[in-house]
């Protein structure tokens, strides 16, 4: 393939890779920034809304389209009231202490994943797209006969693909909206630059801690509804999801949510044109690799602020 | 000490052996000597403990189910003919979780916990490959249903056999006389970055290139993987054919994105049936795959009048005539791959029932097994005649290249067993025991 359409393609595939790890990282980064949390169920939380998305779209068979927006609905509110309730029974008891907060989580993580392993089943399991179009792109070239349209052989991308991406984008403005101008979004934000003040001011430090647990194992479930007509539900799908987050996490600053999105667009993108000019194993590579580096140099992450 | 008196024994010569039979006169004599086996049968009515090692869970759990399934059923079957000579066959399954690591755990588990006679039914390479040299180091007949070409590669040991289903290499070259001759000359390859895929790789490329085709590209994609369409701008516009081999959960995906990649244009599809076993050919997006070609160890769209006991066998394994489960036509079945559990489990019957009565079992049934040549095609061996090779522990048989139809796969191209053969690089009848 030509570099020029070959190049888009790759920015085309790196923006789907972007959109969803974005709407992923951002969940745990809200997480992590408010209530101090690291944690490492959120992958099997991003699996368990793919699994959900699966069953509420076979469940209701009047038409695929049909199924899947329901889906959208359905899967992120099951599972986030699903963390709302591991919040309450664990997370609270361990008083959020970040060091038994990680370990708790790993053994959420093993749980759900072999709790799913155990009823939905060791298979990859397909969900109709609503709607799903291959639009063969043109390219113009300047040959000898002038300017020319040609149609590359495998230049193309489908239209649900584009949806996907229009509305993560959606998605991560109206969430930006909410936590800048909403009155919970002021709650969250005092919550989080000082848990003892926003305590001293009467706010309900708990259940704000537990209505932000289920905002970020939403979010990663919304993703996994997306991406599931494009990938397939399966009860292990959640590692790679996780990986990501904490890369794009840490790159873009704990806590920070404009840094998470600009290293989850930054690791998408570079996801992908690694991937199609390169390998995807050292896409993968790279990405950790920077990890390490910012962790050196820069800590607090690209966007991050330092703790006083 | 065990390893000495073992080896004493097995040098003993024929001559030798009648003269102490003679010497001692007595039946008890004759059961104690390995070699002489056939000849003391029924003694025992314990159950045959046969550990199966299926793939579960993890990446191999489709071809799990089914091979569970089809090893229930042989079982079955020989079991309600009266076992082997009276012996019940007890399948003990574990779940390998399609591990390399956990494999080698549950074949020691077989031996020295469940205290197995011999192991059977894996698929994967990479777990074959990690478990075979245990096997071998606990002295367990390990009958293996993968098509890999590790077993005939002389990198595992003489406890491992495959006696049912042909190996890779032996598949391709038969393969690539057509490939060349009916869809073109330019190839490009994509497969599986492990075991069985490079097996793929190195095989056919080198079987394609005798017959005066050319390899354009060979594209390795991680087993594991789940987005597939960042690979395919490395297919060069030249290809005439796209040779693609697939495993694991994703390979609808993998599939579908083939399809929406070339959104109708593109090259001639070769497929091996791995791509998409386990998975309706007529799943939405697939319909790109109309015209295609396909290798099949048994085709799983019953044919007219090909293999005589087809149907019977679909029968008892509870599979229909385009290859899903009786009771839910979404459920595809793995029919390509799992006939070799139906057939190896028949050929454990015949083996043992050749090996009963000799005081080191484990060691007759290999011998056995190694002087097998001819398995006849039957309702114990349906996929079709075969030839098994005692010196390398792997059968040949014929292949079946099948091209999708109007939303099935229809058989066009019978390769013979000639075809698949290649000279032999390990003579395991030379190793000790």
């Amino acid at each position: 393939m030509e570099f020029g359409p070959h190049f888009l393609l790759a920015t085309l595939e790196g923006a789907l890779t972007a959109a969803v790890l974005a709407l992923t990282a951002v969940g745990l980064s809200v997480v992590f920034g408010i209530m101090r949390v690291v944690n490492v169920a959120h992958g099997e939380f991003f699996m368990l809304g793919a699994v959900i998305a699966w069953f509420v779209s076979t469940t209701v068979g009047i038409h695929p389209a049909v199924g899947f927006l329901l889906a959208l609905v359905v899967a992120p509110v099951m599972v986030g009231f699903l963390a709302i309730v591991a919040d309450q029974l664990v997370l609270r008891r361990l008083d959020y202490d970040p060091e038994r907060t990680i370990v708790a989580t790993i053994g959420l993580l093993y749980c759900i994943q072999q709790v799913t392993l155990m009823t939905f089943g060791p298979d990859a399991r397909p969900v109709i797209p609503p709607f799903n179009q291959r639009i063969a792109l043109p390219w113009f070239e300047l040959g000898e006969q002038g300017f020319q349209v040609t149609w590359p052989w495998g230049f193309g991308v489908t239209t649900y693909k584009l949806a996907v991406i229009m509305f993560a984008v959606i998605i991560l403005v109206g969430l930006w909206r909410f936590l800048a101008r909403s009155k919970f979004g002021l709650i969250m934000r005092a919550t989080q630059l000082d848990r003892e003040m926003a305590l001293a001011f009467g706010i309900p430090i708990e259940r704000v801690y537990a209505i932000v647990f289920g905002l970020g194992a939403g979010l990663a479930a919304l993703g996994a509804v997306l991406i599931v007509p494009i990938r397939q539900a399966h009860y292990l799908m959640g590692g790679e999801p996780l990986l990501l987050s904490f890369i794009v996490v840490i790159i873009g600053g704990l806590g920070s949510i404009p840094g998470t999105i600009m290293a989850a667009i930054l690791i998408g993108l570079s996801d992908g044109i690694i991937s199609v000019f390169f390998s995807p194993t050292l896409a993968k590579i790279i990405a950790t690799l920077l990890v390490a580096f910012v962790l050196v140099y820069r800590p607090q992450g690209l966007f991050g602020r330092r703790l006083p | 000490m065990k390893k000495d008196s073992t080896k004493l024994l097995s040098g003993v010569s024929r001559r030798l052996a009648l003269k102490s039979i003679g010497a001692l006169g007595g039946a008890a004599a004759f059961s104690s000597i390995p070699g002489f086996t056939g000849m003391v049968h029924g003694q025992t009515d314990e159950p045959f403990r046969l550990g199966f090692q299926v793939h579960r869970t993890g990446i191999g759990a489709a071809y799990g189910r089914w091979y569970e399934r089809t090893t229930n059923a042989a079982v079955a079957r020989i079991n309600s003919q009266g076992g082997i000579d009276g012996r019940p066959i007890e399948i003990i399954a574990e779940d390998d979780g399609t591990d390399p690591k956990r494999g080698a755990e549950v074949v020691e588990k077989f031996a020295t916990q469940h205290n197995c006679d011999a192991a059977f039914g894996t698929l994967f390479s990479h777990v074959v490959i990690g478990s075979a040299p245990r096997a071998g180091e606990l002295k367990l007949p390990y009958l293996v249903v993968s098509e890999g070409h590790h077993v005939a590669s002389g990198i595992l040991n003489r406890y491992t056999l495959q006696p049912c289903i042909t190996d890779v290499k032996s598949q391709v070259q038969a393969m690539a006389p057509y490939v060349h001759d009916n869809l073109g000359k330019k190839v490009t390859m994509i497969y599986p970055d492990f075991a069985f895929g490079h097996d793929h790789r190195d095989y056919f490329s080198e079987a394609f290139a005798r017959r005066g085709g050319t390899i354009l590209e060979q594209i390795a994609i991680p087993p594991a993987e789940t987005a597939f369409t960042r690979y395919f701008p490395k297919i060069p516009r030249d290809t005439e054919v796209l040779y693609h081999v697939m495993v694991g959960p994703a390979v609808l995906t993998f599939v579908k994105e083939l399809g929406e990649f070339f959104g109708g244009s593109g090259p001639a599809l070769f497929g091996f049936i791995d791509s998409l076993e386990a998975v309706d050919i007529n799943s939405p997006g697939l319909e790109f795959l109309d015209g295609s070609y396909f290798w099949e160890g048994m085709p799983r769209y019953q044919q007219q009048g090909m293999l005589a006991y087809d149907a019977e066998y679909r029968d008892a394994v509870g599979v229909d005539a385009n290859g899903a489960s009786v009771s839910d036509a979404r459920d595809v079945s793995t029919y390509a791959h799992m006939f070799g559990c139906w057939e190896t489990l028949h050929f454990i019957r015949d083996i043992v029932s050749r090996a009963q009565g000799s005081s080191n079992m484990k060691q007759a049934m290999i011998e056995a097994a190694e002087s097998v040549t001819d398995i006849t095609e039957s309702i114990e061996h349906p996929q079709g005649n075969k030839l098994f090779n005692g010196k390398t522990h792997q059968v040949f048989g014929h292949q079946y290249i099948t091209r999708v139809n109007g939303g099935r796969l229809d058989a066009v191209h019978t390769t013979s067993i000639e075809d698949t053969f290649y000279p032999d690089e390990v003579d395991y009848t030379q190793q000790e025991f």
